[in-house]
């Protein structure tokens, strides 16, 4: 990776922040190739919303370097901030204003001309389905609205490249997937983009490139395949109808990792059908049953535990807990 | 575009944002412009009988009126610059903020805008008051020079309350705190010439009353429009002025950049 060149998207060397004693970023290396996507992928804490929060000029670093399409970050903000757009965890909107005003202050203040100004907001009303309700306060917009407008204003000026701080945190899924359809569209318009999300799935469906962050550190990065790789099999899962059932699995295999709550026994298995029979010739020989099995191909929760020893919730929580909020 | 141009850009931008915040929050806008008035009337028709048979002149209600017109005017400016302390935190604890600084716009034409949007308001506030005034009876001795300098003098003062109230604004943690911390500018008001002449105050009262920057303001408003003496106190208004606004800018910048640089994550 030392042969990145100077106009690459996002180039970040070394860096470190700290909140008093706490460390939140410790020693943090990233690049994302122009026209790419990058999901930093993590739990609440891990540090996230920290780093976008410097590579986006609003904080700065303790240590460490990064340049954004040539211009140093800590230098020339102003440059910077020139050729960014920012989309954060908590709406970046104006709520006194409409939909269309909010977008035309954006244009003003991009200092795009009346008419260049005019035809973007427009267009971009039109992009992101607000057309009906552009000149309506926000007050009666939705969530999922609310996000798009947020988006649409980071867009008015067509910046090279985009930060997107949990960009789908607390949508409703039908939101969830129309937004997912606009950042695979930015990146094909060759818009560098750096995701930050805690949903695995959602770094599995649009990003080029995954880097995990937990406590601070990258643990892992690659493609979303080259991790899937690190684990070398899945596993397959037995459930019990009750827990004395469980427990004698649970002897019999001492390698595998027991549930008591779900009457669940974890078994590694690489998922040929040979290993299979035998796991359930071995059970059926010490006579117990299982009431049912399902098999796990592996997926970006099992590089998640593998590389940080917990795995992420892949639910939709609808009430996003605060970046640095302590959830371990 | 030079740095001058831009700035003068993103103020106007910034400018005509919180123009329409006022016509868009009107409940506030109105309030603001209305308290004024229901103490005008208050203090002239249910104090004036009284107060105005205090008066040096031996006047009755209608020469109340012509008294109390300039403390009348200073209650705009402050209920006004309560406003403005309340859009500003309503700005700094929103999330648009964040949008703004990372953005390659004019530094500080965030305050800029509501400065000048405050500006604004109060002076609207002012010609409802004195229109108003006006229709109860009230009459002013002086020309249009008169009228000019007491604008000036009106304005300046607001200019400077009104770096105050951001800065208040600023250093608050809320908007409720940010709409009560101003109470106090209506406090320091009422103890001063403002109302009552010095005179009829106790000792300590009086020497506060004196020295106090709301005082020289309402005398030279009361001395530029009605005729009576201005004295020194022009030049007292003056200097209060220039100060409060010196301190309430410096104070207020720095809030808003030590805000940028303490952020929280």
């Amino acid at each position: 990776m030392t042969s990145v060149t100077i106009a690459t998207g996002i180039v970040a060397r070394n860096v470190c922040k700290s909140f008093g004693d706490h460390v939140v970023l410790d020693d943090v290396s990233l690049t994302v190739e122009e026209g790419t996507i990058l999901a930093l992928l993590g739990p609440n804490g891990a540090g996230k919303t920290t780093m976008v929060r410097i590579l986006s000029t609003l904080i700065p670093a303790d240590a460490g370097s990064a340049r954004i399409v040539g211009h140093e970050v800590f230098a020339d903000p102003d440059g910077v901030r020139a050729v960014i757009g920012v989309t954060g965890q908590f709406s970046a909107v104006d709520n006194l204003l409409t939909g269309r005003e909010n977008l035309q202050l954006m244009a003003d203040l991009r200092h795009l001309d009346r008419e260049t100004g005019h035809r973007r907001v427009n267009e971009l009303l039109e992009r992101f389905e607000l057309a009906d309700a552009a000149d309506e306060s926000l007050s009666a917009y939705s969530g999922g609205m609310r996000r798009r407008l947020d988006l649409a204003m980071t867009l008015v000026d067509q910046p090279r490249v985009i930060f997107l701080d949990e960009p789908t945190t607390g949508l409703d899924p039908r939101s969830r997937r129309t937004m997912w359809q606009i950042i695979r569209e930015l990146a094909t318009a060759g818009v560098t983009i750096l995701l930050t999300t805690q949903y695995l799935d959602e770094a599995d469906q649009l990003a080029d490139r995954i880097a995990v962050l937990d406590q601070g550190r990258i643990v892992a990065e690659g493609t979303p395949a080259e991790l899937k790789d690190r684990i070398p099999g899945g596993h397959v899962r037995l459930h019990f109808a009750d827990a004395h059932l469980l427990r004698s699995a649970s002897e019999l295999l001492p390698a595998a990792a027991p549930d008591q709550d779900q009457l669940v026994l974890q078994v590694a298995a690489d998922g040929s059908v040979d290993s299979l029979r035998d796991l359930l010739d071995e059970l059926d020989r010490a006579r117990i049953s299982v009431e049912r099995l399902s098999i796990h191909t592996p997926d970006l929760d099992d590089v998640f535990f593998a590389v940080t020893g917990s795995h992420v919730s892949t639910e939709l929580d609808g009430d996003p807990t605060p970046e640095g909020a302590s959830t371990s | 575009m030079t740095t001058l141009a831009s700035t003068f850009n993103d103020s106007r931008v910034m400018l005509r944002r919180n123009l329409k915040h006022q016509l868009r929050y009107p409940s506030m806008t109105v309030m603001l412009i209305g308290l004024p008035i229901v103490l005008l009337l208050l203090f002239v028709y249910v104090f004036g009988g009284q107060l105005g048979a205090g008066l040096a002149v031996h006047g009755g209600r209608d020469a109340y009126l012509t008294y109390v017109v300039p403390g009348l005017l200073l209650i705009t400016v402050a209920s006004a610059v309560q406003g403005t302390s309340i859009m500003v935190a309503m700005d700094m604890t929103g999330g648009i903020i964040d949008r703004f600084r990372t953005m390659a716009i004019a530094r500080g034409s965030v305050l800029t805008g509501h400065v000048l949007g405050s500006l604004i308001q109060t002076l609207v506030a002012v010609a409802v008051l004195v229109g108003v005034a006006f229709a109860l009876g009230f009459r002013s001795s002086a020309g249009v020079v008169g009228w000019l300098a007491a604008i000036g003098i009106l304005t300046l003062f607001a200019f400077a309350l009104i770096w105050l109230a951001v800065a208040l604004g600023l250093a608050a943690k809320s908007v409720e705190t940010a709409s009560n911390t101003p109470m106090i500018l209506f406090m320091v008001l009422f103890l001063s010439s403002a109302f009552v002449a010095t005179a009829t105050m106790p000792t300590g009262l009086r020497w506060f009353a004196e020295v106090q920057p709301f005082t020289p303001v309402a005398d030279t408003l009361r001395g530029l429009l009605t005729g009576t003496a201005v004295g020194d106190h022009a030049m007292a208004a003056i200097a209060w002025s220039i100060g409060i606004a010196v301190v309430a800018y410096l104070w207020a910048i720095s809030l808003y950049n030590r805000r940028r640089a303490a952020e929280q994550r």
